[in-house]
């Protein structure tokens, strides 16, 4: 091959045939960058690599997290809200069942003190009227036997007499007013 | 570095070129022939690695969860090794493989662009001894991680032995082996080498022979200009087969690893 090479080309170069002090000097060259790019270099781009898909879960997760909170937050809220509701139906309900004792309190009350006072009027004027009736009755029988004696002329101041004259008067007229 | 330059402009380039052209004087000595610690191919493959160290240095000081620009870029080389060759590949366990395929996609790929960039315009890897290496490292590592997979005999048997019928296989096992533990280094290291090497030799073909035909005869001067123009056109053809080489290197290498972890045949 190297005769070949060296008739063909018509110098003392064979492409071939590797220069061994190049190979020395690219071997060394080559594993210098080797060594320095995978030691350096690619691995901390597999960090940052990995970095980044961590911080896209992570944000991703956390936004779930926080997504979970603000539902649990609003499962309470509505369940807090639910619950002021039937109490404040319930205040209301109490609240109006109260209202309408108190009225109804207030107006047997009030029926009670009018009946009291109707009851009181009536029988004051009931006694007002037993009164009058007493004096008029007096009086009329007075005001009768004095014009009695007048007519008849005699005194009719008997004791005896008088008084069962006018009552048996009287007796009828309350029978007659009454019938 | 400035050799390839002055040959040029002395006129001294001969025509057609020969492989000689892709042997340089030394820089340290100074124009010694033979010697080759320092040449203008070793000084580039320093800068390769000087420019790499320092870019994914400097890009990668500080990561950051939301990347600066150039942190982006550097991250999109890795990402890219990484997900379409590492982890297509290989699998998720490919992963772990993946800084070292970047690490080697990336100096293969630079190594192999200072053949179109101007005042390099020429590729280490057109010199055998660094693909050469490359491939050694390749051959080992598929072999080292199919053993430490496997142990040792089931590695060979897996890689030896085609699911085929009984009586095919004393024909199949000496071509596996053949193809498997004896030319997949050299395919690897020639064909990286081949491309490079016959890329440069092409550029040189038509930027040389425009000059040859000039100082041949003035009226062929159309010619010349011709020939300039397809050395453009073929180094952008030449930039498809440095980022082609490179990149079947990487995915050939991760193949092989593939190959060596798989658990059947």
């Amino acid at each position: 091959m190297y005769f070949l090479a060296a008739e063909g080309g018509g110098s003392e170069h064979n492409p071939i045939i590797p220069a061994w002090q190049e190979i020395v000097v690219g071997g060394i060259a080559f594993i210098l960058l080797c060594v320095v790019l995978m030691k350096f270099v690619f691995p901390r781009m597999e960090q940052t690599f990995q970095a980044r898909v961590d911080a896209i879960e992570g944000g991703i997760k956390r936004a779930e997290a926080a997504q979970a909170e603000a539902n649990q937050l609003l499962e309470q809220y509505r369940a807090q809200l639910a619950e002021a509701r039937t109490d404040a139906a319930k205040i209301r309900d109490d609240a109006r069942a109260d209202a309408e004792g108190i009225r109804q309190d207030i107006l047997a009350k009030a029926r009670e003190e009018s009946d009291r006072i109707i009851a009181a009027g009536k029988e004051q004027l009931a006694a007002e009227r037993a009164t009058i009736v007493r004096e008029l009755r007096t009086e009329v029988g007075t005001i009768a036997v004095d014009l009695a004696s007048k007519i008849v002329g005699e005194s009719l101041a008997d004791e005896a007499r008088r008084k069962g004259t006018v009552d048996r008067f009287l007796s009828g007229l309350e029978s007659t007013g009454a019938r | 570095m400035f050799g390839q330059a002055n040959v040029l402009a002395q006129g001294q380039a001969e025509f057609p070129p020969s492989v000689g052209d892709f042997y340089l004087p030394s820089i340290l000595p100074w124009g010694a022939e033979n010697s080759y610690w320092f040449t203008k191919i070793t000084a580039m493959v320093w800068i390769a690695v000087g420019i790499l160290i320092i870019f994914f240095l400097v890009s990668y000081r500080k990561p950051q969860l939301v990347p600066t620009k150039r942190q982006w870029y550097a991250e999109s080389i890795y990402g890219f090794v990484r997900n379409n060759i590492a982890v297509d590949m290989i699998g998720h366990t490919g992963v772990r493989f993946a800084p070292y395929f970047t690490t080697l996609f990336c100096f293969i790929l630079l190594t192999n662009f200072f053949a179109i960039l101007p005042f390099f315009q020429i590729s280490p890897n057109s010199h055998i001894a660094f693909p050469a290496f490359l491939a050694v490292i390749s051959y080992v590592l598929f072999n080292y991680i199919g053993i430490r997979h496997h142990g040792f005999a089931k590695y060979v048997k897996n890689s030896l032995i085609p699911p085929a019928p009984w009586y095919i296989l004393p024909l199949l096992i000496p071509i596996e082996f053949f193809s498997t533990f004896l030319v997949r280094p050299f395919s690897l290291a020639v064909r990286l080498f081949a491309n490079m090497f016959a890329g440069h030799m092409l550029l040189l073909v038509f930027t040389l022979g425009g000059f040859a035909m000039l100082s041949a005869n003035v009226w062929l001067a159309p010619v010349s200009v011709l020939s300039w123009v397809m050395t453009i056109a073929l180094t952008f053809l030449e930039f498809l087969v440095i980022v082609l080489q490179a990149y079947v290197f990487t995915v050939l290498t991760a193949s092989y690893v593939q190959g060596a972890l798989a658990d059947e045949h």
